[in-house]
């Protein structure tokens, strides 16, 4: 149980930045290989707002839990319009030049953040304990073991995760934007011959992709710490639960990132964390072997 | 109305037009014959602004339209049914004419309009586009393009593998439109559709416009059609 909500913290977390990657790819077919270092610079952001302003730890987060986003949204949009945009989203060459940015992103926070892991204190941290049922002398009865006990900031991790992956999600069938997102994934050109400016949706999308990672991290920073080498082990798992999930499907992506996280979650407190990789690995290839287009994706025409 | 002025372009760096010309008059129904690979699409797409202009002018009520971003040549009121319809294809009718009258803003009227125009449209808005018949896929990309009220309209083969009811529906809008004052370029393959349509036709020949006729010239003399289509 206590490894399951584990598992369902970094599913949640997960969630969000394999979406961000997800929503990306889908639409611009762009492989934003910098994703992890734009889930990294959210936690540092996170750290930097949270320490800056002084008062009530949640005062500090509160604001990080909309700066950072918001900051790394507008650099990913930013770096979009400079590089992507010049190399005309050439599947190959973005690439290459997400690696580069990925190196540029996460030296020069190696050069003015520096090499240490800092944490940032939760607004709130209560100790829950969590009752159990066993069969006692009167029946069931609930009892509370003890060690078998959560925090509250956990719980509000998976709830904010789930109130922003439903806000996508209406967002992407609900609103005007991303009926445009949309229209611009299934035909570009279609999309540019009735007056939808592609490139701009792309810049958004880009960094509403980069956002939402950012968003994840300022989540995972109370619970780990903001670190420069953070964003490899998310930009792994996202990719990962993205070709599960099948590449540009939000359903499966969700689907995917509960499978991943809980199963990280659950296998690394009765195993060992390398075998819920090793597995997290077995299970993409066994998925490119059996089903190419990932669980929930449609063949490409 | 729409003006174009000896236009290069093609794909990087194969050029496909060569100093093309052609002009289209309110309420006028050009026709684009030519064989396969002679420029017909290539011609609409540069229009359209999805191909960069090599050299030479578009202009639309002498507005220049050819130096324009793809997204603003739309917007200036040039609908455009391409080949193969190309439909939003996960997206239900409604999303997609939606989609069409963002364009330029249209109002709820124009909606109810076009569906008018398509009754059949109306019974399956909420149906995903790639579910329609292949006939209704083709009414759904003409009312796409008629939701931003086009004082051009551009359509690239669209009785293409149709059934004969179909094309007599689509061809009956199209007439409905140039009498309303539509300016319209067609590219169509079929020479009766083209006799019975045209004002004037234009035939392309490896990128370059040889010849533009009336259909009395194209019904007399077989020779021209033997020259440009092989037929």
């Amino acid at each position: 149980m206590l490894a399951a909500l584990e598992g369902a913290v970094t599913a949640a977390v997960l969630a969000l930045t394999a979406i961000g990657l997800s929503l990306v790819f889908g639409v611009m077919r762009v492989v934003n290989v910098a994703h992890g270092e734009f889930y990294m610079l959210g936690a540092v952001i996170a750290w930097s707002v949270a320490t800056s302003l002084g008062g009530h730890p949640a005062i500090g987060f509160a604001a990080a839990l909309v700066i950072a986003p918001v900051v790394v949204g507008l650099l990913a949009a930013a770096a979009d319009m400079t590089i992507l945009k010049r190399i005309n989203y050439d599947p190959e060459r973005t690439i290459v030049a997400t690696i580069g940015l990925l190196y540029i992103i996460q030296q020069v926070t190696l050069m003015t953040y520096g090499p240490e892991a800092r944490p940032v204190e939760p607004p709130f941290n209560h100790r829950l304990a969590l009752p159990w049922v066993e069969w006692g002398e009167q029946g069931l009865a609930l009892y509370w073991p003890w060690g078998l006990s959560t925090t509250s900031y956990k719980l509000a991790v998976i709830g904010a995760a789930i109130v922003v992956l439903l806000g996508v999600w209406v967002m992407m069938t609900r609103t005007k934007i991303g009926l445009i997102m949309r229209a611009t994934q299934l035909d570009r050109d279609m999309a540019q011959a009735f007056g939808i400016p592609v490139e701009r949706v792309y810049a958004i999308v880009f960094g509403i992709g980069a956002g939402l990672a950012a968003l994840g991290a300022v989540l995972i920073v109370p619970i780990q710490q903001a670190y420069y080498l953070m964003g490899a082990d998310p930009l792994l798992l996202s990719f990962i639960v993205v070709i599960i999930g099948g590449l540009g499907s939000l359903p499966g992506t969700v689907l995917a990132a509960l499978l991943i996280g809980m199963s990280d979650g659950i296998i690394s407190v009765f195993f060992s964390p390398t075998l819920a990789k090793i597995l997290a690995t077995l299970l993409v290839a066994l998925v490119l072997v059996f089903r190419p287009q990932g669980l929930f994706g449609t063949r490409a025409a | 109305m729409l003006r174009v002025e000896a236009i290069n372009s093609g794909y990087g760096n194969a050029q496909v037009l060569r100093d093309v010309s052609l002009d289209v008059a309110a309420g006028e129904i050009l026709c684009l014959m030519g064989r396969n690979g002679a420029g017909k699409t290539t011609a609409m797409k540069t229009i359209m602004g999805l191909l960069p202009l090599m050299s030479g002018r578009i202009t639309l009520d002498g507005q220049d339209v050819g130096r324009l971003p793809a997204h603003e040549v739309a917007r200036a009121g040039i609908g455009y049914i391409p080949q193969g319809r190309r439909l939003f294809t996960e997206l239900t009718v409604a999303q997609n004419l939606e989609i069409g009258l963002m364009t330029r803003k249209s109002g709820p009227h124009v909606r109810t309009r076009v569906l008018e125009l398509f009754p059949r449209l109306s019974e399956r808005l909420n149906q995903r586009a790639e579910t329609l018949s292949g006939g209704e896929q083709q009414m759904l990309a003409t009312a796409r393009a008629l939701c931003i009220e086009p004082k051009v309209l551009i359509l690239d083969e669209p009785t293409e593998g149709l059934q004969p009811s179909m094309i007599e529906a689509i061809r009956d809008v199209v007439v409905r439109l140039r009498n309303e004052g539509v300016a319209i370029l067609l590219v169509e393959q079929r020479v009766d559709a083209v006799l019975a349509l045209a004002d004037r036709v234009a035939f392309l020949e490896n990128g370059i416009l040889a010849e533009t006729v009336t259909p009395e010239r194209m019904r007399t003399d077989a020779a021209l059609l033997k020259r440009y289509l092989g037929v």
